[in-house]
């Protein structure tokens, strides 16, 4: 997918526009937010577990040399490939060459984030094949041709009379009205496909190391269809994604679906070891797991950053956070949006064309308390503002204005002494003096344009602190 | 802010607590920090951290960001300069946010202050989730006699200040911070009490807009009976 990180703004300022569009991110904070945090009040020893996920994923990013071995070993044992993948574009290889050697007709596609990042359906339609995706959220925005809104619900910036309208376009048959009637209608579209595909590729929300199992958590059921069906299956992970034990596992699902729906469990955990052995009935043929780069060795290698890599995108810090629910999914420009998406983004895509994310926080720290895995993402926001003002390895990835940094300069200045800080003061009572109005501005040059455009902005006070309190100390002496 | 700092020693001092104010004082460095340009922040952090190292005794700050920002981002402003790193280490255990201090070390959570009003409260961002401070202002504001405090929806989320996010992203901002006033509006409450100023301002700053009469004050004049809790400016 290519990147559009820098017309964050821009993308923001018309999704603050839409009515509709504000009005669906209400469903964020009242559905997911709200069903998150009474999964966890509900749930025994929910800190401990958030920990205890913490503990896992620091051990596995850790050793991830030495797991993703035992996963690549694991899986070849059990009858699968493993590929790995520098970036995007080598995945894709990887499996246009798997269905032109099978000649492949139809691709069904199980939900997957890392197919976004290679932006495989596209590719894929480009060489002739079918690709239709089976997450019921997938496919509506497929039918859409948009990208996904959020990580977990794809298509919750829909609203159920657009959902009517596309399934209506695409099947030929009568418009529906009601949810059950819609989802019915989609069903039996995609049961059709189903049955013709001939390889599938999923995602995988987590890779068990011990066992070569890589591991689906669905709600629809089309996870299971998509693994079993077709001829092919190929899985798709980012290289953070895995775990080294199946007891590990036990502890990663109790708090990524909890943390994603607020369920205790989701309707369907598919774990899959490979294709389909000599003795069993049904199964694919082949499979193979891709296990994707794509820029995950720069979080690896940045001790600052690395943290990033622990995350099992629930999506809990795009609900929790109050920025995402004013831009949407769409500003942020890349595949993965909020919070999280404003650490891996920019380091994606560089800071240059991404600094833009992690700028677009108040860093009030809703997503680093939902976060299940306890990621401090307020403190890599803050350690990325730093690589784009001053400090990035890179000084082409350094983004600073020239006028941003004399700002500083000057700022430090002024800090730097008690009388030039008050000597500052004292300007800017005498600047604003002649615009104040009871002690308010309403109106005020650049940057302070950008406050005062909305909201008044108080002018210096006619004493500081500092004056007073000598003030009062002096006169309680001279008493 | 003045008037905060006024009714913070006015507080202490009814407590028997005698106060100093190192007069040279400027800035912890958060602003610089926050935008990025940690080369400016950390000078002036060093200089804070030189005359505070200079007093003795516990700190005060009735504002739970500039906590913050000592307690636990001095850790990230000075990686890679140990010397300044093991002091800020050492000066953050003397430093306390407001109602931190008053509940936590002097144990006092009931000031036997009298308010006639109404007032409802919005829980700051970096004493909720930074500083884990949430029980001692509620305990604090709940023990005030007469205060009719009235509940508001989603007090726990953001006003959209976030320091020169309120300027860079604007609009955004704006947006986060007409959700926090309809939420402040709808509850009928005349006055809205915060513990930190940067929130204080912005708050304020858009219900002056707006053209409402809810004042917004700060929690220490909430809690000086000499207060006159006129609008903060």
């Amino acid at each position: 997918m290519e990147p559009t990180t820098k017309t964050f703004n821009t993308a923001a300022s018309r999704a603050l526009a839409d009515v509709r569009l504000q009005q669906a991110h209400e469903v964020v904070y009242n559905g997911f937010h709200r069903a998150r945090i009474a999964a966890a009040a509900d749930t025994d020893e929910w800190e401990a577990q958030r920990t205890l996920g913490k503990a896992i994923k620091d051990h596995t990013i850790a050793n991830l040399d030495y797991y993703l071995e035992m996963l690549a070993d694991n899986v070849e044992k059990n009858g699968g490939n493993v590929y790995f993948a520098s970036d995007g574009e080598d995945a894709n290889s990887y499996v246009r060459k798997l269905a032109a050697q099978n000649d492949v007709q139809t691709v069904i596609k199980s939900k997957s984030m890392v197919s976004e990042e290679m932006g495989l359906n596209h590719v894929l339609e480009t060489d002739g094949i079918e690709v239709v995706e089976t997450d019921l959220g997938e496919y509506i925005i497929q039918l859409a041709g948009e990208s996904p809104y959020h990580i977990i619900a794809p298509a919750i910036h829909k609203t159920k009379e657009q959902v009517a309208d596309l399934l209506a376009e695409e099947s030929n048959t009568a418009r529906q009205e009601t949810a059950e009637q819609l989802t019915r209608q989609a069903r039996e579209m995609l049961r059709e496909v189903f049955q013709r595909a001939d390889m599938s590729v999923t995602g995988a929300n987590f890779a068990v190391a011990e066992t070569g199992s890589i591991v689906l958590v669905t709600n629809e059921g089309n996870g299971r269809m998509a693994t079993s069906m077709p001829r092919i299956h190929v899985a798709a992970m980012g290289m953070e994604k895995l775990i080294p034990s199946v007891a590990d596992l036990s502890a990663m699902l109790r708090i990524l679906i909890r943390s994603a729906t607020g369920q205790r469990i989701s309707c369907y955990v598919t774990m899959v070891n490979g294709p389909r052995a000599h003795d069993e009935e049904d199964g694919p043929e082949e499979f193979h797991l891709i296990i994707m780069n794509n820029g995950r060795d720069r979080l690896l290698r940045d001790e600052s950053l690395r943290e990033a890599l622990n995350c099992i995108r629930c999506g809990a810090c795009m609900n929790a956070c109050p920025v995402y629910r004013k831009v949407g999914g769409h500003s942020y420009g890349w595949v993965y949006p909020g919070p999280i998406g404003s650490i891996v983004s920019p380091v994606f895509t560089g800071l240059k064309e991404g600094h833009k994310l992690p700028a677009a926080s108040s860093l009030c720290g809703a997503c680093h308390e939902a976060c299940p895995v306890k990621i401090n993402i307020p403190r890599m926001l803050l350690e990325l503002r730093s690589q784009t003002a001053q400090g990035d390895p890179d000084p082409a990835q350094r983004a600073s204005g020239f006028g941003e940094r004399m700002t500083w300069k000057a700022w430090r200045q002024g800090m730097m002494s008690r009388r030039r800080f008050d000597a500052g003061s004292t300007v800017g009572k005498i600047v604003t003096s002649p615009l104040k109005r009871d002690g308010w501005l309403t109106k005020a040059p650049p940057p302070v344009s950008g406050w005062t455009a909305s909201r008044d902005f108080p002018a210096p006070a006619p004493k500081s602190f500092g004056k007073l309190f000598a003030e009062r100390t002096k006169a309680v002496k001279d008493d | 802010m003045p008037k905060v700092g006024m009714s913070v020693v006015n507080i202490l001092e009814s407590r028997g607590i005698e106060v100093h104010f190192p007069p040279d004082q400027t800035c912890c460095g958060q602003p610089a920090f926050n935008s990025g340009f940690r080369n400016d922040a950390r000078p002036v952090a060093s200089r804070f951290l030189d005359i505070f190292e200079a007093t003795e005794g516990p700190i005060i700050c009735p504002s739970g960001s500039c906590v913050a920002m000592v307690r636990n981002f001095y850790a990230d402003l000075f990686r890679g300069h140990p010397d300044d790193l093991a002091r800020a280490q050492n000066l953050s255990s003397r430093i306390f946010e407001f109602t931190e201090f008053l509940v936590d070390v002097l144990g006092i959570d009931d000031l036997d202050v009298s308010r006639d009003t109404d007032a409802t409260y919005h829980r700051c961002c970096h004493l909720l989730r930074e500083l884990h401070v949430d029980e001692q202002p509620t305990s604090l504001l709940n023990n005030v006699n007469g205060l009719d405090i009235k509940p508001m929806e989603r007090d726990e989320v953001c006003c959209g200040f976030g320091g020169t996010f309120s300027i860079k992203m604007s609009e955004v901002s704006t947006a986060m911070l007409d959700e926090k006033l309809d939420n402040v509006q709808a509850t009928g409450a005349s006055t809205l009490v915060a513990g930190d100023t940067g929130c204080i301002m912005h708050m304020q700053g858009g219900l002056r807009r707006r053209g409402s009469d809810v004042k917004v004050v700060h929690i220490a004049e909430m809690l000086d009976a000499k207060s006159d809790l006129r609008r903060c400016n």
